[in-house]
């Protein structure tokens, strides 16, 4: 009789689960996972190198190429951290700004998140509800900085631009009757804040949406209750940070633990789960969206009437503005300045981290008094969660393995870097 | 009319003219079932379409008819697959490679011909139906395990395995929920079991047998591999299962192979639970002038009944996640077979006992 040998399976990179590009070797029994080997690099784009041979501010765009879906919040830790070199503060409203893009960010990211955890375990419809909150938000990002995504809209020194005081409009055309465009305009009206307030106050409903279709749901509980547990200690041990850590029962988020720009002066909860599986990961990120959602209406009513300045007026770190650049001589020399040679940054180190949507993401900067960065290194929260791979897939089924691949809320911009 | 024709072709030997005839009714059943496969894959994309707040396609016309936007998409499918090349892969078993798609597909076409349209519109009315139809459904799994096996790739493979065991597992319940309508109805005769229902709604057997008829049509949605069940092309787990390696025409008959199967399953549970082409309403609307045929029993009640868990299929596909491959074994054995058993002795028991309003013979 031959001998009986365990299964590879070659998991990805063209995996339809995979998100991007993991390439799993899975080792089998059947279809139980015995063994888990995470492949990454497939993406890697050498941000780190990369921005060592920029201006610092011209590496602020690979900052939302690394988590392509929290683009923000990865800016947010790249600013910080020039900043802290720098020893600056950013103006009291751009600190609002950002804290308010950074929550939209993370309702961004956990509603592709969601979608994308539901379509690993088979339900599509929820994908497309979430989709239909993110465009939203998407807009939000489009009218703020022009792009939808790679939005370059954090600078240091406060954000590129205050908000719009008017949010774009959908057109008529041959597909959008003038009813239609009617209805799509209807909540865009007035400012870009009024537009974000109105998504802040009906976005707790649609999450009660993809609630109803999942939360209760038996299937979804008998595809995710038990299925790659971590107990809070082992948890802690594999540097698991964010909604990873807290599904286990760890309370510890940098917005209460290390508050940073604003935090502090805002009322919000930080939800933890009990029992360390996929499904309290699940409730820990449904949540957050809806504190997210709370917090975004605070940053709303701060921003509404407190009108000021977005960007620090010292144009050895920021640019001047265009009109005065036209009539002023100093201005001019700024202008050419910031956007050739940059500024310099005091020689030292600075580690910045926000709570990004995955977890802890920070930036560890080394500067030797350049234009640029000395080193440059991106802590990725994905990349612990990515490591304990094996460790939370073993002995369970070739579905679970896409279930716990979902519940890491892996990107691999950020992992391969 | 078929009568007239065979008739008026009466200078041929007669063997010929039988042979002719059932060739006839074949084609007048598989031409109009090809057609609804076709258009139920458009159905499938448009239902679930509106149901995720899109639209679904809407772009290929037929004739250019601006109303009839979406309506050539079958079409336009079918002349893509057909002129797709086949690609076999290295190492795999030609001749069962291209076997396995006429396998999944035939059985799933064979089965409808005990499928008793209205009265005795049928192609075949055997005294076996029922035993008929557990058959060739069944046979239908050869098809996916022949594919996943000659295709030598491990995703297929463990699609095919998954899909074998499912299968074993749902044909039990399923036959059981046939045992308890053959009792109750007291025949394998489709057509029989039909009659058997008449009376009202009430006396269809999705009363008396209700768990059976859940269990029956779950078990049907379990065995067409549909969503939630569709663990053996567990899109996001193994790709696309059994057919992963499979393209063009050769992909398509596993298609149309799965919605026959899909038409014939709602086809099924409307004729065993729901009185096929019985009328809901009440007897006396049927004498009305004009509108009477409508309102009375007919093959539309028949198409309506099995339109509706047509779209229950879609329904179902649209809200559920997947079930896990164990715990789909587990619903069917540790779940639905116990309940089936205790169903059975139970209907056995009322038919013994002439419980009424259902059971009292005549």
């Amino acid at each position: 009789m031959p001998e009986i040998r365990n299964m590879t399976l070659n998991f990805g990179p063209q995996h339809p689960a995979a998100h991007g590009v993991l390439r799993l070797v899975l080792e089998m029994d059947g279809e139980v996972i015995e063994r888990a080997d995470p492949h990454i690099g497939l993406l890697h784009r050498g941000t780190e190198k990369l921005a060592e041979s920029k201006p610092f501010n011209q590496s602020i765009g690979y900052m939302d190429r690394l988590d392509y879906v929290s683009m923000m919040c990865n800016e947010h830790a790249y600013v910080m951290a020039i900043e802290r070199l720098l020893g600056v503060t950013p103006p009291l409203r751009a600190q609002y700004i950002r804290v308010m893009f950074d929550e939209i960010t993370r309702v961004l990211n956990h509603l592709m998140w969601l979608g994308a955890h539901g379509l690993d375990i088979g339900a599509m419809t929820v994908f497309l509800y979430c989709f239909r909150e993110r465009e939203d938000l998407m807009d939000c990002y489009e009218a703020v900085s022009g792009t939808r995504m790679h939005a370059t809209y954090y600078r240091p020194g406060g954000v590129y631009r205050d908000l719009p005081d008017r949010m774009p409009q959908y057109q008529a055309s041959k597909l959008r009757s003038d009813k239609m465009v009617r209805e799509l305009n209807a909540n865009r009206q007035g400012s870009m804040l009024d537009f974000i307030e109105d998504f802040a106050d009906r976005f707790p409903a649609c999450v009660d949406e993809y609630e109803t279709l999942l939360t209760d749901n038996r299937i979804w509980k008998q595809r995710t209750v038990d299925i790659g547990i971590v107990t809070p200690e082992r948890a802690q041990a594999l540097g698991f940070t964010g909604p990873m850590l807290r599904g286990s029962g760890v309370a510890w988020d940098l917005r209460k633990k290390q508050p940073y720009e604003v935090y502090h002066l805002l009322d919000f909860d930080i939800p933890i789960g009990v029992n360390g599986d996929c499904y309290d990961r699940y409730l820990v990120r449904i949540e957050e969206m809806r504190q997210s959602a709370r917090i975004i209406k605070q940053c709303v009513q701060w921003l509404r009437v407190n009108p000021g300045p977005v960007m620090l007026a010292d144009h050895k770190l920021t640019a001047p503005s265009r009109a005065d650049m036209k009539g002023d001589m100093e201005s001019l020399i700024h202008h050419f300045k910031h956007f050739t040679e940059g500024y310099c940054v005091p020689a030292g180190e600075a580690y910045a981290a926000v709570e990004h949507p995955k977890g802890e993401f920070g930036i560890y900067l080394v500067s030797d008094g350049a234009n640029k960065p000395y080193r440059l290194k991106a802590r990725a929260p994905g990349f612990p969660h990515l490591a304990a791979m094996n460790e939370l897939v073993q002995g369970h089924m070739l579905a679970d393995v896409v279930a716990i691949i979902g519940t890491m809320d892996i990107v691999f911009g950020e992992i391969d870097r | 009319m078929i009568a007239q024709l065979a008739a008026q072709l009466s200078f041929l030997p007669a063997p010929l003219v039988a042979v002719l005839m059932i060739l006839l009714k074949i084609l007048i059943i598989v031409l109009p079932l090809m057609g609804c496969v076709a258009y139920t894959t458009l159905l499938e994309r448009k239902v679930i379409g509106y149901m995720q707040v899109r639209i679904g396609p809407n772009r290929v016309t037929l004739l250019g008819l601006d109303f009839l936007r979406g309506w050539g998409q079958p079409i336009a499918d079918a002349l893509k697959l057909m002129t797709k090349e086949i690609v076999i892969p290295d190492g795999a078993n030609r001749f069962l490679f291209l076997a396995a798609p006429v396998v999944a597909l035939a059985p799933a076409l064979a089965a409808w011909a005990v499928v008793p349209f209205g009265g005795e519109l049928t192609l075949t009315n055997i005294n076996a139906g029922l035993l008929y139809i557990l058959a060739l459904t069944s046979l239908g799994v050869y098809g996916i395990i022949i594919a996943g096996w000659a295709s030598n790739s491990k995703y297929a493979f463990l699609g095919a395995m998954r899909s074998a065991a499912q299968i074993v597992s749902y044909e039990i319940a399923m036959g059981f929920a046939l045992v308890g309508v053959l009792t109750a109805a007291g025949s394998l005769n489709l057509g029989a079991i039909v009659e058997a229902q008449r009376g009202s709604v009430l006396h269809w057997y999705w009363l008396p047998l209700f768990p059976l008829c859940l269990i029956y049509f779950i078990s049907g949605v379990a065995e067409t591999n549909r969503a939630p069940f569709d663990v053996s092309e567990g899109e996001s787990e193994i790709v696309a299962g059994f057919h992963v390696e499979y393209s063009g025409m050769a992909f398509a008959l596993f298609f149309l192979a799965e919605y026959a199967n899909m038409i014939l399953i709602s086809a099924l549970t409307a004729v065993l639970f729901f009185g096929g082409w019985l009328s809901p309403l009440p007897a006396f609307l049927s004498d009305l002038p004009v509108i009477g045929t409508l309102l009375g029993d007919g093959i539309h009640w028949f198409v309506f009944k099995t339109a509706f868990f047509l779209f229950c299929f879609l329904w179902f596909r649209a809200t559920f996640p997947r079930y896990r491959y164990d715990q789909i074994m587990r619903l069917g054995w540790k779940v639905f077979l116990p309940i089936t058993i205790v169903w059975i002795v139970l209907v056995g028991a009322a038919v013994v006992w002439q419980l009424p309003p259902w059971f009292t013979r005549p």
